[in-house]
């Protein structure tokens, strides 16, 4: 017991422990949603999160100790999102060609997104801290995360939110606009960039070629605005 | 292409200069002026305009464009694992998670539905005035799904 104590304080304290616990839960993660037929439901990032946060709760681990070991992963977040550039201006073209349209219902699904989600959180009672963490949720996560920190949001929660609602968007976005009869592929793939990011594109971009590609238009528009709307929102409201 | 005297694995090194220079002109200029985008979206953006004026000249793909597309895809491919150290945060805000449990569902389910109705309905809308009724790629076969 003396020996596993002593085990434990010397590899809990490298960083390289951590990083390898988060390799390997997002690789299980990934063998689990392949295992699950890539189903939706089955994100790795929601898996990887739920094994590490457990891991790090049940060694009685301080979580800083394992954001500053896991800072080198962190860190990529940032080339990440500007590496989002690259699909975005592979689509400015589809933009140009539908100018009126993806900007009326971008804005209006980003402004949609946040007020609602501000709203409804205080409708029930919400905190004012919870309710800016909801308001970029639907941005993609590390715009979501970043905009959250900057406004006196909660990041953790937002970026869970935002992963959550990615997938709550992936089931049911296809079927809801069906039954509403909107039936166009450049539609749905607007609306799933909007309302999910990531994790809800996949989804239509799996089906259909110029679905995905609105998709990236959704997704990175959509950053950029609720980036600045949230920001207004927030300052209009202290 | 790629020819014979660089390797990709050479060409990661621009492709990764490109992309935190490009964050680190968004940080700057977010801190210089108060903005209130975060530094990585402004980067994105700069990034984003900068690529398509490029695309404006019928050049030939340079190798730096063309190395830049690989490593963004890469990272990109791979974003979810980088969410993984922010979502453990959760274990912090288990208080929050627990008070506040009917709001954040609320919020959540809610707003995500409003959000994906309004955005394709407004779609649909401004396409079928446009092309008044002929639609030419609709999701066939979700009706009877």
């Amino acid at each position: 017991m003396v020996a596993i104590e002593h085990l434990w304080s010397s590899l809990g304290a490298t960083p390289m422990f951590w990083l390898a616990v988060t390799l390997a839960a997002y690789e299980l993660g990934n063998t689990l949603q392949r295992a699950c037929g890539g189903s939706t439901f089955a994100s790795p990032v929601l898996t990887a999160i739920i094994l590490v946060a457990s891991i790090v709760g049940m060694t009685g681990t301080d979580y800083r100790v394992y954001f500053a070991a896991t800072q080198l992963i962190n860190f990529l977040l940032g080339p990440a999102t500007v590496a989002l550039a690259v699909p975005l201006a592979r689509s400015a073209r589809l933009v140009k060609e539908n100018l009126l349209g993806v900007g009326l219902a971008l804005l209006a699904g980003s402004v949609t997104s946040i007020l609602s989600g501000i709203g409804l959180v205080w409708l029930f009672g919400g905190s004012r801290a919870v309710a800016l963490s909801m308001a970029p949720k639907a941005a993609t996560t590390p715009v979501a995360a970043a905009v959250s920190s900057q406004i006196g949001g909660i990041p953790a929660l937002t970026a869970a939110l935002a992963i959550v609602g990615g997938i709550l968007a992936a089931v049911v976005g296809q079927k809801m606009l069906a039954k509403m009869n909107i039936l166009d592929w450049r539609a749905h793939g607007l609306a799933a960039g909007v309302a999910g990011s990531g994790i809800a594109a996949a989804q239509v971009a799996a089906r259909n070629e110029l679905g995905a590609a609105f998709a990236a238009v959704g997704i990175g528009l959509n950053g950029a605005l609720i980036g600045l709307v949230v920001s207004v929102v927030a300052q209009l409201w202290k | 292409m790629l020819n014979s005297h660089t390797s990709p694995s050479q060409m990661m090194i621009p492709a990764f200069l490109v992309l935190l220079a490009c964050e680190l002109a968004g940080d700057m200029l977010h801190q210089m002026f108060a903005l209130p985008v975060p530094g990585p979206v402004i980067g994105m953006s700069i990034l984003a305009a900068a690529l398509v004026f490029r695309r404006e000249e019928p050049t030939a793909k340079s190798v730096i464009t063309d190395s830049l597309e690989r490593t963004a895809e890469s990272l990109i491919r791979h974003m979810g694992l980088l969410f993984v150290p922010a979502g453990v945060g959760l274990i912090a805000e288990v208080a929050v998670l627990r008070s506040e449990w009917l709001p954040i569902a609320a919020g959540l389910i809610g707003s995500t539905l409003l959000s994906l109705a309004v955005t394709g309905l407004v779609m649909h809308w401004s396409i079928r005035r446009r092309t008044a009724g002929r639609s030419p790629d609709t999701v066939r076969g979700l009706e009877t799904s």
